[in-house]
């Protein structure tokens, strides 16, 4: 009898195990965020404190990108292989106080966008009556993405266009014209790239380029010698291109010091973040690589990076990382790193990384911890750019991360014969001929976004169906910045042969903001690239840095924005800026627009 | 991929019923696979965990293959303390855990999640389905192919075991070949391995023809290292093979990679633990019924 009943509580206990991750999954709401029909905007306001609404058509953008037709050897997998290139940036180009677009399209013969803000709502290309549109002529390869920085310190933001080919800078000529200066700056012939930030790394007052190459940069993919050039290994891949550090002369030049100064490594790179990670005044480097480890350098001193991947926590894991961008999460006046990967349910569970610094770490000691499932961040999707930015402003960064690869035919999946060559041996992976044709077939397609907003606690909530953000298409690059010059952060995405689209911003009027333009003098670069702010307000610190390039492929407006919440008195604003001086503001003026210069 | 090899060799387990101690063709087999085996001079029981901690290691300071340590660990002590306390509860004896850390350092390897839970819970079921899912006193599925599989299926929100973990390279797999293909000989079990791995190869090229996709595509699972795992040590399972003869056993390792065929025809990812988890058990109560009707079967004696 006594036997009997072990047995019936030894079969109970197995159900029991059985059922488990059932319960788990309805209680902790896994498996896909918040869905929603017509979004309710007043219930958004209410609930979230903010909606988006998205405007391309009305304010005058109707840009759609177009994919690169590269090697016919390609062609049975064409779709995954040219799949980037959908790429935003922002920049006021010709200093009239409102932010403008610059879009890169990658189809041979597709022109780039430079959307000018009208002051009124709308915008208008004028890209090609700039000079900078047609870039993506055949045999000199297509546009992957650009970021804006002053590199000879004359008030106007300059251009750096990476390609799938030979990198350019553009000068800009006092807002009314682009001039390429590309010979002039040494760049090489070719890189296959896919990320690049403007970073004053040696802090002599002039911004350098870090460019990070994807593919080896002797792999034409419009004339393939043959068919080898793909990652060596799903999660291991050393056959990647070069990364390159280009330190600025100071005469129009640039000199590579990449390797030199140590970062020599060939992993996948996708994205990059630069920010002053341990307080010493120079921007670390954060690199997320594409079929293996991310990557931490420490700056030291401007003289060495050093490899402290593995040393900080945060290269073991190999995945697929996709974007990199850094926020004081936590409003602990500390920066969190945030790296999107891939996630698609029964196949591959990633799951993206929120890295925050390690309690009790600091300095060269700094560890971190992923604590993306903890905070609610972890499954996106397919994920590629990622943004943090307080859209409601609350008074702590949201963070929004946009889905989804490739969205060929509905309802099919290439995901098995992905899988398949996945596992494979170097010889077969490394080669695309031996990869299924996708045929059709869709690769992670048709997803949503996430739209994750910061309780301040510690948890991350989706609401993108509810606030407004319901579509599928394959996003790429994201944006936040202040379009309208209203005090909030709208979101700009740009989608891999889809649609640009903005997504306007209305915010609870209760919530209050404060902003900061810095421009840089002697000693400091003029874009202000590296300057960290720090807001304290009613008992919180939240730190922010002027950032050259962040996300995928992506670079934010200069200008740093912050949310308050309600009743919000501002104590101080402090200023370090790139040459290491700091300025204290005290209680600045709040939901104000403060424009700043270094003192000489 | 369990391995637990085990068997020829794990004795740990839950102890057979009179009944099938009673019966001869089973009895036979038993003794057979009971053989003590020695190997480098070591007791057969140690070579199995000993084998697979070395892949772990070769694996993890090659690669770092590993999601995290504390998951791995997680696993083994999870799949260690059930055994113990079912063993316990169940036979009233202390098992010898050779069994259970094969289980749980397996489901540390091939579980990919990154929530912590899911290498506690895999372990668990793995463990308990040894208890629970049996016929004629046998356990008749391998432990932790049930227990991926089960995760797999309740819980692909935050579990996957894409076979991408263990790199691309040759070195690491040309040493599980090596000592895998010595330790499996000696073992007396490569004939299993061996029929899978020309059963798979076969069949790929079948695939290649049927879909139209180059040979080496169909091939190239099987060249990653993480199968390996699979082919030395969860087909070779006494537990998941049948026991009644080599013929047998080699049967069913042409089976199991005949339906992972059918199954990646029909573009299932994970197909090599389904196969297993179709084709192991239905072995097995096949073998199980026979063996009933034939000790069943009335003696016939002749006054001639």
């Amino acid at each position: 009898m006594q036997s009997r009943i072990a047995k019936i509580l030894l079969v109970v206990f197995f159900v029991a195990l059985l059922a488990t991750p059932l319960v788990l999954k309805r209680f902790s709401g896994a498996g896909g965020g918040a869905t929603a029909g017509r979004t309710d905007t007043k219930a958004a306001l209410n609930r979230y404190g903010f909606y988006l609404e998205e405007v391309s058509k009305a304010s005058g953008i109707n840009f759609t990108h177009t994919a690169p037709k590269l090697d016919s050897k390609l062609d049975h997998i064409m779709p995954q292989v040219a799949s980037m290139g959908a790429a935003v940036s922002i920049v006021d180009f010709d200093r009239d106080g409102w932010q403008d677009l610059y879009v890169t399209n990658s189809g041979e013969g597709s022109s780039n966008s430079l959307f000018r803000n009208n002051q009124d709502g709308s915008f208008k290309d004028v890209a090609a009556e700039m000079g900078i549109a047609n870039l993506n002529v055949a045999g000199s390869g297509v546009s992957m993405g650009s970021v804006w920085g002053d590199y000879d310190n004359d008030g106007f933001e300059d251009l750096f266009l990476y390609k799938w080919g030979q990198p350019e800078l553009f000068h800009n000529d006092g807002g009314r014209s682009f001039t390429r200066v590309t010979e002039k700056a040494n760049l090489p012939q070719w890189v296959n790239a896919n990320t690049a930030l403007w970073l004053d790394y040696d802090r002599d007052g002039r911004l350098d380029v870090f460019v990070g190459g994807y593919y080896a940069e002797d792999v034409d993919l419009w004339n393939l010698k043959d068919t080898r050039m793909m990652p060596e290994s799903f999660e291991y891949a050393k056959n990647g291109g070069r990364k390159y550090l280009f330190r600025n002369l100071g005469d129009g030049g640039f000199e590579e010091v990449g390797e030199k100064l140590g970062i020599n490594s060939r992993r996948w790179a996708l994205a990059s973040a630069a920010a002053d990670l341990r307080g010493t005044g120079y921007p670390d480097l954060f690199i997320a690589n594409d079929y293996g480890v991310s990557e931490m350098f420490f700056n030291d001193g401007g003289k060495k990076f050093r490899d402290v991947g593995e040393q900080t926590k945060v290269g073991f894991a190999p995945k697929s990382g996709m974007s990199a961008t850094v926020g004081d999460v936590l409003n602990q006046g500390k920066f969190a790193v945030y790296v999107t990967n891939i996630s698609e349910e029964g196949v591959l569970i990633q799951g993206n990384n929120l890295w925050i610094p390690r309690e009790g770490t600091a300095g060269d000691e700094l560890q971190y911890d992923n604590l993306a499932r903890d905070m609610g961040v972890e499954i996106g999707g397919w994920s590629f750019g990622s943004q943090f930015g307080d859209l409601n402003n609350d008074g702590t960064l949201d963070l929004y991360v946009t889905n989804g690869y490739v969205s060929l035919e509905r309802g099919t999946s290439y995901w098995y014969d992905y899988s398949k060559i996945a596992g494979g041996n170097t010889a077969i992976i490394s080669d695309a001929k031996n990869w299924p044709p996708m045929s059709g077939r869709s690769l992670s397609g048709f997803q949503n976004k996430r739209v994750w907003i910061n309780d301040g606690a510690g948890k991350f909530s989706d609401v993108a169906q509810l606030v407004g953000v319901g579509d599928t298409h394959d996003g790429r690059s994201v944006v936040m910045v202040d379009l309208w010059n209203r005090g909030v952060l709208d979101v700009v995405v740009a989608n891999q042969r889809g649609p640009l689209l903005v997504y306007k911003n209305t915010v609870a009027p209760e919530n209050k903001w404060v902003a900061f333009e810095l421009e840089g003098a002697e000693g400091s670069n003029r874009s202000a690239i590296g300057a960290q702010v720090r807001v304290f307000w009613n008992g919180q610190e939240q730190v922010q840095e002027v950032s050259g390039g962040s996300g995928f492929c992506a670079q934010n407006q200069r200008r740093l924005h912050f949310g308050l919440g309600k009743d919000a008195q501002v104590e101080k604003v402090t200023i370090r800026w790139p040459s290491g001086k700091t300025q204290t503001i005290e209680a600045p003026e709040i939901s104000k627009l403060h424009r700043i210069r270094e003192a000489a | 991929m369990n391995p637990e090899l085990s068997a020829t060799a794990i004795s740990s387990r839950v102890p057979t019923s009179p009944l099938s101690a009673k019966n001869p063709a089973e009895n036979a087999a038993k003794n057979d696979d009971a053989k003590p085996v020695k190997l480098f001079g070591l007791d057969h029981r140690f070579i199995a965990p000993i084998f697979i901690t070395f892949i772990l290691l070769v694996g993890q300071l090659s690669f770092g293959i590993l999601e995290s340590y504390p998951k791995t660990a997680l696993a083994i002590i999870t799949s260690i303390a059930i055994e113990l306390i079912l063993s316990r509860v169940f036979t009233g004896k202390w098992p010898h855990l050779a069994s259970a850390y094969i289980s749980g350092i397996s489901v540390g390897i091939l579980v990919r999640s990154p929530a912590i839970w899911p290498y506690a819970l895999c372990s668990a079921i793995s463990i308990t389905s040894k208890y629970v899912l049996r016929a004629k006193d046998r356990h008749i599925w391998n432990p932790s192919n049930f227990g991926i599989c089960a995760m797999l299926f309740l819980a692909p929100y935050t579990v996957a075991s894409l076979s991408i973990q263990w790199g691309n390279n040759v070195w690491p797999m040309l040493a599980i070949w090596t000592l895998g293909s010595i330790i499996i000989w000696r073992l007396k079990r490569f004939h299993i391995t061996f029929a899978y791995v020309v059963a798979f190869v076969a069949f790929a090229f079948l695939r290649s023809v049927v879909t139209g996709h180059t040979f080496l595509s169909e091939v190239a699972p099987i060249t990653g290292p993480m199968y390996q795992l699979f082919i030395f040590f969860m087909i070779t399972d006494p537990k998941t093979t049948v026991r009644s003869s080599k013929f047998a056993q080699v049967g069913v390792a042409v089976a199991v990679a005949l339906v992972e065929m059918l199954l990646r025809l029909a573009e299932s990812v994970h197909a090599p633990y389904y196969a297993l988890f179709l084709v192991g058990p239905t072995a097995n109560m096949i073998e199980i019924w026979l063996t009933s009707r034939k000790a069943a079967a009335p003696v016939i004696t002749s006054n001639a």
